[in-house]
């Protein structure tokens, strides 16, 4: 391969890694959103992500929804989900050991993604096609324009988010939590309120991404939420759990690196590029990143 | 005698005991295949629970990548009979000394890590593995490694079993597994009372990670087949739900698990997504009603027995 052609595929997969990319910084938001306020890896995130790709095709195929209602429509479902499995699974654990929240978890995911399959049956679904794929060519690079709808949709959701945590008062109350759960109490800030809310923006926009990768793939299945909630988890690790802009560029950085192992090594060893850089990051700077270090006190 | 040594012949001869009843069920075909199958598999999955509880329970390390080891365990036992021809203990002993290389190696870096961070490492650990055996086309790749003989009978897995679970019991009443307690209670107060907390968190992950491989190897020689799907996370799962089921920290709870878990999913067997749902639903209650498992970290013991009837005759495995 002449170096020019090397450059070509070399952007290409920069431009496939970018779309995967920011569906896994979708995910990784609410992961990172959930461990800053109630140092929970929430296991379960990647199966919101499975139910929302579920409202999705819901809305569109039974429902004959357009893209916007069904990505809301999906969002809102997704969102109450997280509300009722926090306050069902783990509210009452909050003062519990971290270990035993964690199982909780895992539990949790696990339930989500069985009980989908009694009712979805386990075969994948056919997730309707509500856009006519259009290919453009720049050059000898090609985007379609789903990719282009995922990338337009994940900034706008992304810049939504930072306005609602930066500039809202809930956004403050969820900033205070994360930062001190006692003392945001004291200064009169509903705690558990907060909580909730924290877990329907995180879970909303995880069911945006996966209607995003319903439209991309076509195609949805009960376990779906699995291997992208695991990589959406090293997203928000590699960029520095608990920190929202972190998310997003380690979901960004994991596509790509995901995108240029597939194209120039084999697409086999997709996955455990991912999870070696997971454990490279955990041995070599844990706190990701983006990340400071804090000292612990005994 | 002493005491101790007086309560292990008394283990003992209840073992023989339990061994000669279940032989004789199985030689007289009161037990048919299908329960032997299903025996064999307890006693696989009690290895694996109580390796896992050495750990996780003992250790206090939480690690959800123990299918990882079962793989290689799985891999390598095949490759010394199959392609090597060698005998099948040789086979047992080199897949037990490789899983438990392997954990030491992976356990060296990644015990530097705790709770949550720990796990999600252990479980990614776990995942490449298995992605790397997938890639293997020596060992049969995506399609799995064929022909391995049956090997494993009921009789030489209930013994090693039993050798493994004596292992583990005078484990942890030796200074090593007392060590081990220390950290999990407090690593912090343990490392300033002078105990080298990286050593022993390491020492237990390699045994943990050496029975599996043990467990291992007896899988493979008894589904004739070893295939990279059955090393999923979910087996991973399955083996921490039978200790947490069990009680963190409790030997004979990990063995109860096991029993238990293996018989609901020996009835289940034909609802395979009932079974995930009641283990998870299984999982989510424990936690929220009795986070310390069945027996919390204490051992099931004739003494516990005593309290609840006037007297029950024998002695539990493994006290």
């Amino acid at each position: 391969m002449d170096m020019g052609s090397l450059l070509h595929q070399f952007i290409q997969q920069m431009i496939n890694g970018i779309s995967l990319g920011s569906i896994y910084a979708l995910i990784a938001l609410g992961y990172t959103m959930i461990y800053g306020i109630i140092k929970l890896i929430n296991f379960a995130h990647g199966d919101i992500y499975m139910v929302g790709a579920y409202l999705g095709f819901i809305a569109t195929t039974y429902l004959g929804f357009g893209f916007l209602p069904a990505i809301i429509f999906a969002m809102l479902g997704a969102g109450l989900a997280g509300i009722i499995i926090e306050r069902v699974a783990y509210r009452p654990m909050r003062n519990a050991p971290r270990i035993a929240i964690l199982i909780t978890a895992i539990g949790v995911s696990f339930f989500l993604e069985y009980t989908m399959m009694l009712i979805a049956s386990p075969q994948p679904r056919t997730f309707p096609a509500i856009f006519e794929a259009t290919v453009y060519h720049l050059g000898p690079l090609v985007v379609n324009s789903q990719q282009i709808l995922i990338l337009v949709s994940a900034l706008v959701l992304m810049v939504a988010l930072s306005y609602i945590v930066n500039k809202t008062k809930a956004g403050m109350a969820m900033r205070a939590v994360s930062f001190d759960a006692d003392a945001a109490q004291l200064m009169g800030i509903n705690v558990d309120k907060t909580i909730s809310l924290t877990f329907a923006l995180g879970s909303a926009l995880a069911a945006a991404g996966g209607v995003l990768v319903g439209i991309y793939y076509n195609s949805i299945d009960p376990l779906m939420g699995m291997m992208p909630g695991m990589k959406a988890f090293i997203a928000a690790v590699l960029g520095g759990i608990g920190i929202i802009p972190g998310a997003m560029a380690g979901g960004l950085i994991l596509g790509v690196v995901e995108a240029l192992v597939s194209g120039f090594i084999s697409s086999t060893f997709r996955d455990a590029a991912s999870f070696a850089i997971l454990i490279l990051i955990l041995l070599y700077k844990p706190t990701g990143l983006l990340g400071k270090n804090v000292r612990e006190k005994v | 005698m002493n005491k101790q040594r007086k309560n292990d012949l008394l283990a003992l001869g209840a073992c023989v005991l339990i061994y000669a009843i279940f032989e004789v069920l199985i030689q007289l075909e009161i037990i048919g295949p299908f329960w032997e199958l299903n025996m064999v598999l307890i006693c696989i999955n009690i290895i694996l629970a109580s390796s896992l509880n050495m750990i996780n329970g003992y250790t206090g390390q939480f690690s959800i990548g123990h299918a990882g080891f079962l793989a290689v365990g799985a891999y390598v036992g095949a490759i010394f009979t199959v392609k090597l021809g060698l005998p099948f203990p040789v086979a047992i002993i080199a897949g037990t000394i490789a899983a438990g290389f392997l954990g030491f190696l992976i356990g060296l870096p990644t015990l530097r890590l705790n709770g949550d961070y720990l796990a999600i490492a252990t479980l990614g650990l776990g995942e490449i593995i298995r992605i790397c055996i997938l890639n293997i086309d020596y060992v049969g790749g995506a399609s799995g490694f064929m022909g391995i003989p049956r090997l494993t009978s009921f009789t030489n897995i209930f013994w090693i079993m039993i050798v493994i679970l004596f292992f583990i019991k005078n484990f942890k009443n030796s200074a090593h597994g007392r060590a081990c307690l220390a950290i999990r209670e407090n690593e912090i107060a343990a490392d300033t009372m002078g105990i080298d907390t990286t050593k022993y968190k390491v020492m237990a992950f390699t045994l943990g990670a050496a029975f599996a491989g043990t467990a291992g190897v007896m899988f493979s020689h008894y589904f004739y087949i070893a295939h990279p799907a059955s090393f999923t996370f979910m087996r991973s799962f399955d083996i921490l739900t039978m200790v947490v089921l069990g009680g963190l920290g409790s030997m004979t709870g990990s063995i109860t698990g096991a029993i238990v878990l293996t018989f609901i999913s020996a009835y289940l067997a034909e609802f395979p997504e009932w079974r995930m749902i009641v283990y998870s639903l299984t999982m989510i209650v424990l936690m929220l009603r009795r986070p310390q498992g069945l027996f919390g970290s204490a051992e099931l013991s004739a003494q516990m027995f005593k309290g609840l009837t006037k007297r029950i005759g024998g002695v539990k495995i493994g006290k």
